[in-house]
């Protein structure tokens, strides 16, 4: 009796500890997540002690939006992008993030001047740039290999199957692209009715040889298996491949979708201090640096870039692999959030439309 | 005279037998009631008050409404079709200045925005700027934004300024409202959900009937063979029921994807050349093959329980009285399953309709059916309202289908098992 009494004293304990001492954080899973496990969580806890728990999901975006609706917020921090982190922070989702409390750079420079345009939102602080780029398997093409987003659309020269996202804004401005669009005019194309049966007239050239994919880990994969001999994929991800896992993967840099990764706390989340602690430490210069080492995403932070060194094999240099280089920026589609925000419901409609027709 | 009290029976203690007889049946009636009251409770908590909510949404959306009670007041006291004057452009900001307040112009512009597309950032960007509007207002913003004039925006809020509407029903039967208020089909190209309810209903239907054909002999072989070898045999039905759906799923990409086994067999026989794999998954073909196998023990228990009860004499019976096997099977046979082959087929179809996990997996473009259009209004789009529309069309639908059912068939006639 007396011990179970122990016992039971010291589950109750346990309990109530790791209650007050866990921060949880949804992220999207796969090489990212692990990144952010090395290069955030461990120093994090090792710092105050306080433990942080990885969840995955497809886009962290659902469960807070479904969690804030149902009023039973169970995670603290969420990895979102920067249009959901404005379409939830206007509908009063999301804790306000004052950017003065985040810690300045190791030079002085405040946070404010030191992260990149965009990177700080009313609720989100950018902690990564990320780009969708066009990945191929170079043992499929022997006889020359793909340079452009127009080689992407190219079936003759280029045969195989493609992989592509089954949303709008990651394939509507590929297609324009390939179609002989600037990267700079994209959305004054894409927000005319003739922009956008431009844009399906060029993905109709393809639709049949498209294997759709939905969660970023999917494209390595149907690469891996031969199911497509192209597809767009997040860099990181397909950097993953290449280098940790030794793919025969090669990347197209034109016509790539630079986009910004960001951390927000969600209201009534349950351990709010401890979360707010994790952010500010997560979007350090030190530690947006450190996760350069593991995933080959760009840090949001000017100060991060010249501690951004080698990768986790030591032999790695990571700069050209970032998709803020400035040689694989040459033709890059920058993500325009307030476009996002007012055209994805009508665009999505449309895409479904085409997709199911 | 006769004594009124004398001619009601009555009990030992002097009550009258009929109310005794009333409280006593009242008392197991209660305690019935009890014993089922955790059930009962159960399922009006997780079912029928979530499913209830949910579907409530499809008529009602206060996300606009709620944040605009001066825009509401001015559509209430002017028809529609007036001219926006400074009154209502005065409702307007003071709305605006109530949204900036309660952060609720984003999830306002997103309701007004499902309408009319590029509208969402009028309402959040002439939010920012409500405080330092001045009078006249009409002209204060339309300086900072000319795209208030329109008066799409205007029939759109008045549309919305009411949180009850049919809108969402429209939209999910690919209809909409033009410029005079008056419903018309959306413009090509935007259609895409009667086409999936169709497209739903014709794989489901072919889905049950491939079923019904591959499971027909098999419940026949378990029903007629001797126990220990139909025993076994059940095994081999059951086996793949209790294995988890997304195993037999991705099982079925494993096979039949270009690069799979049955591709690669074909290839290594010669049958199709290395280029000319055959396309077997991601696309309608998947789905069909991989729905089919998932729901075939479905019908193969139900066929199974009724063959078992058929007396193999009736068969032996026609045939010594001169019929041949077809007759036998077609008119001695074949009726005595009909409830079997109700109830699995009614089971199948039924479920086919709602099937969501394997056509996202394996379905590619052509492959989808309604339920993952649902599902992306849910979780991608947000707009639950959509969502919720197009699911309690499907149910509709499916409870049509079931009065049919009942009526043609008799759902007396069903055996389950």
């Amino acid at each position: 009796m007396k011990k179970m009494l122990i016992l039971s004293t010291a589950l109750v304990a346990t309990g109530f500890a790791a209650s007050a001492q866990e921060v949880v954080v949804v992220s999207w899973g796969g090489a990212y997540e692990a990144s952010q496990v090395e290069a955030y969580n461990k120093p994090f806890t090792e710092k105050t002690g306080i433990k942080v728990t990885m969840v995955a999901a497809d886009n962290p975006a659902s469960p807070l939006k479904a969690q804030v609706e149902a009023g039973n917020v169970t995670a603290d921090v969420f990895d979102i992008e920067v249009s959901d982190a404005i379409r939830l922070c206007d509908e009063g989702a999301l804790v306000e993030i004052d950017p003065a409390i985040l810690p300045p750079a190791p030079d002085g420079t405040p946070a404010i001047d030191d992260f990149v345009d965009g990177a700080l939102r009313d609720c989100a602080v950018a902690n990564i740039v990320w780009g969708t780029v066009i990945a191929y398997d170079t043992t499929k093409f022997p006889n020359g290999q793909p340079m452009t987003a127009a080689d992407f659309f190219d079936l003759e020269g280029f045969p195989g199957k493609r992989g592509l996202p089954k949303n709008a804004k990651r394939t509507l401005y590929l297609a324009l692209i390939a179609d002989g669009v600037p990267a700079a005019e994209i959305y004054d194309v894409l927000g005319t009715d003739e922009g956008v049966a431009r844009a399906f007239a060029k993905l109709d050239t393809i639709k049949d040889s498209v294997v759709w994919w939905e969660a970023g880990a999917q494209p390595p994969q149907l690469l891996a298996d031969g199911e497509v001999t192209m597809s767009t994929v997040y860099n990181g991800r397909i950097f993953d491949a290449i280098v940790a896992e030794g793919k025969p993967f090669d990347i197209v840099w034109d016509g790539q979708y630079m986009d910004l990764d960001m951390f927000a706390i969600p209201k009534n989340s349950p351990n709010p201090e401890a979360a707010m602690e994790y952010l500010k430490f997560a979007t350090d210069t030190e530690r947006l640096a450190g996760q350069a080492s593991y995933i080959s995403y760009g840090p949001a932070r000017k100060s991060s870039a010249a501690l951004v060194g080698k990768y986790k094999d030591g032999v790695t240099d990571m700069a050209p692999h970032m998709p803020t280089n400035p040689e694989n920026m040459q033709n890059a589609v920058l993500d325009d959030p307030e476009f996002w925000a007012d055209h994805d419901v009508e665009l999505n409609e449309l895409f479904n439309a085409w997709l199911a027709g | 005279m006769t004594d009124v009290s004398a001619s009601i029976l009555t009990t030992a203690d002097g009550k009258p037998l009929k109310a005794a007889l009333a409280a006593s049946q009242a008392r197991a009636r209660r305690k019935a009631f009890m014993l089922v009251a955790p059930l009962f409770l159960f399922v009006v908590i997780t079912f029928v008050i979530p499913i209830g909510q949910m579907l409530f949404q499809s008529v009602y959306n206060d996300t606009f409404s709620a944040t605009a009670p001066a825009l509401r007041q001015w559509f209430d006291e002017n028809p529609p079709g007036t001219e926006p004057d400074e009154a209502a452009y005065a409702a307007l900001v003071s709305d605006l200045r109530l949204m900036r307040e309660e952060r609720s112009a984003g999830a306002a512009g997103t309701r007004i925005n499902y309408d009319i597309s590029g509208t969402r950032s009028m309402f959040t960007g002439m939010a920012r700027k409500a405080d330092k509007l001045e009078p006249p207002y009409k002209e204060a913003v339309l300086a900072e934004d000319k795209k208030w004039d329109n008066p799409d925006v205007w029939r759109a809020m008045r549309s919305a300024s009411s949180p009850f509407t049919i809108d969402f029903y429209l939209a999910a039967l690919d209809m909409t409202r033009d410029e005079t208020g008056s419903i018309v089909g959306v413009k090509e190209g935007q259609a895409v959900y009667k086409m999936l309810f169709g497209r739903t209903l014709f794989l489901s239907a072919l889905i049950t009937v491939m079923c019904m054909a591959l499971a027909f002999p098999i419940a026949h072989m378990l029903a007629t063979l001797p126990m220990a070898k139909s025993n076994l045999l059940m095994i081999l039905v059951l086996l793949p029921f209790w294995t988890s759906l997304l195993v037999r799923t991705t099982s079925w990409m494993v096979l039949l994807q270009s690069q799979g086994v049955v591709n690669d067999f074909l290839v290594w026989a010669g049958i199709v050349g290395d280029d000319g794999r055959i396309q077997m998954m991601y696309n309608q073909i998947g789905t069909v093959v991989a729905m089919t196998h998932i729901l075939l023990p479905f019908m193969v228990l139900p066929l199974y329980s009724v063959m078992r009860t058929i007396p193999p004499s009736y068969v032996r019976a026609a045939r010594s009285l001169g019929a041949t096997s077809w007759t036998a099977f077609r008119r001695i046979y074949l009726p005595q399953t009909l409830p079997g082959i109700g109830a699995g087929a009614l089971l199948v179809f039924i479920l086919a309709v709602g099937y969501y996990i394997t056509p996202a997996l394996v379905g590619g473009a052509d492959g989808q059916l309604i339920s993952n259009l649902i599902a992306f209004h849910m979780q991608k789009s947000l707009n639950w309202s959509l969502a919720a529309a197009l699911a309690a069309l499907l149910l509709g639908g499916i409870l049509i289908l079931y009065w049919l059912y009942d009526r043609l068939v008799g759902i007396d006639n069903m055996k389950l098992g």
